[in-house]
């Protein structure tokens, strides 16, 4: 019982803490404003963290607790449905590549990263009925690479890391 | 020693990253390749916006000749003549000391550009008409 509270308290406060991270990046400069969507992923950081240290469906549950959160408090649906698209896939992949233990957690994350730009704009092109938005997935996923590559280095740092109990 | 190795031992750490390496160059080529080929085949545009110190100067059709002049500077005192004929956009005569606009080559494919540096003039070819160009919602995650 106890641990199963320890648990809770810990995917909380996981949440809470993946939430500050995507608010902190919105503080940040924008590194490349010319094209909307460049962005880091810092919440990624826990969401990997917590893939690799607690499992696939805690990770599940940080993130899709986070996004529920963040469209409640800043979003409409249509900004959850964006994440939706680009977390989901994102998390299955690392979690399904993670499985397969064929890369390091900065293959997984780079992965995820670019997995995470291609479902957010697999939505956008089904929602504007458009395939002109090609270049945009280029784009998002080169920078989906570089960010996975530093998300992935974070990531691998608190998994080393962080310790508790 | 080889034959020691064939069997595939993809936990080792040394293993994984060398994967992780593979994999993002094997991204990069994917995606460079991808680039070049948007870039090469991208269509005609059917319009070019004009673009003022990041501003909206106005959007003019390709599909109809004519001559904009755009006035920028303190009392318009600065002039670039945008020429719009056969399709195809070019800056005819500016104020400009340099006038490397004048130089620029017609441009008519879509994202191509002039710009003038001097007086802060962009010259962009666009998609606007039918589908695209509706901006992409920039999600918030």
């Amino acid at each position: 019982m106890k641990k199963r509270t320890q648990k809770l308290a810990l995917l909380g406060l996981f949440t809470a803490i993946a939430m500050v991270l995507a608010w902190v990046e919105v503080l940040l400069p924008p590194l490349f404003s010319a094209v909307p969507g460049i962005k880091l992923g810092l919440p990624n950081i826990v969401i990997i963290f917590v893939l690799y240290r607690m499992g696939v469906k805690e990770a599940a549950a940080v993130s899709l607790v986070r996004m529920v959160a963040v469209a409640l408090l800043f979003g409409n649906p249509m900004t959850f449905a964006y994440s939706l698209a680009g977390g989901a896939l994102s998390l299955a992949a690392m979690a399904i590549l993670r499985r397969l233990d064929f890369f390091s957690i900065i293959g997984v994350s780079v992965a995820g990263g670019v997995l995470h730009n291609v479902g957010q704009i697999l939505l956008a092109m089904f929602v504007l009925r458009t395939a002109k938005l090609g270049y945009y997935m280029i784009i998002l996923a080169v920078t989906g690479t570089v960010a996975g590559i530093f998300i992935g280095l974070c990531g691998g740092l608190a998994v080393k890391r962080v310790k508790w109990s | 020693m080889d034959q020691t190795k064939e069997t595939p031992k993809p936990e080792t750490k040394k293993h994984k990253l060398r994967n992780d390496l593979i994999l993002i160059a094997a991204l990069v080529v994917v995606l460079v390749l991808a680039g070049l080929a948007f870039w090469l085949l991208r269509g005609e545009g059917d319009s070019v916006i004009v673009e003022v110190n990041g501003n909206l100067y106005g959007t003019y059709s390709l599909a109809k000749d004519q001559t904009v002049e755009i006035r920028t500077g303190e009392g318009g005192t600065e002039l670039n003549l945008l020429v719009i004929k056969d399709g195809k956009a070019f800056v005819e005569s500016a104020t400009c000391p340099g006038g490397d606009c004048t130089r620029h080559n017609p441009i008519s494919r879509e994202g191509e550009s002039i710009v003038c540096l001097p007086h802060k003039v962009v010259i962009t070819v666009k998609l606007v008409g039918g589908e695209g160009e509706k901006p992409i919602p920039d999600a918030v995650t």
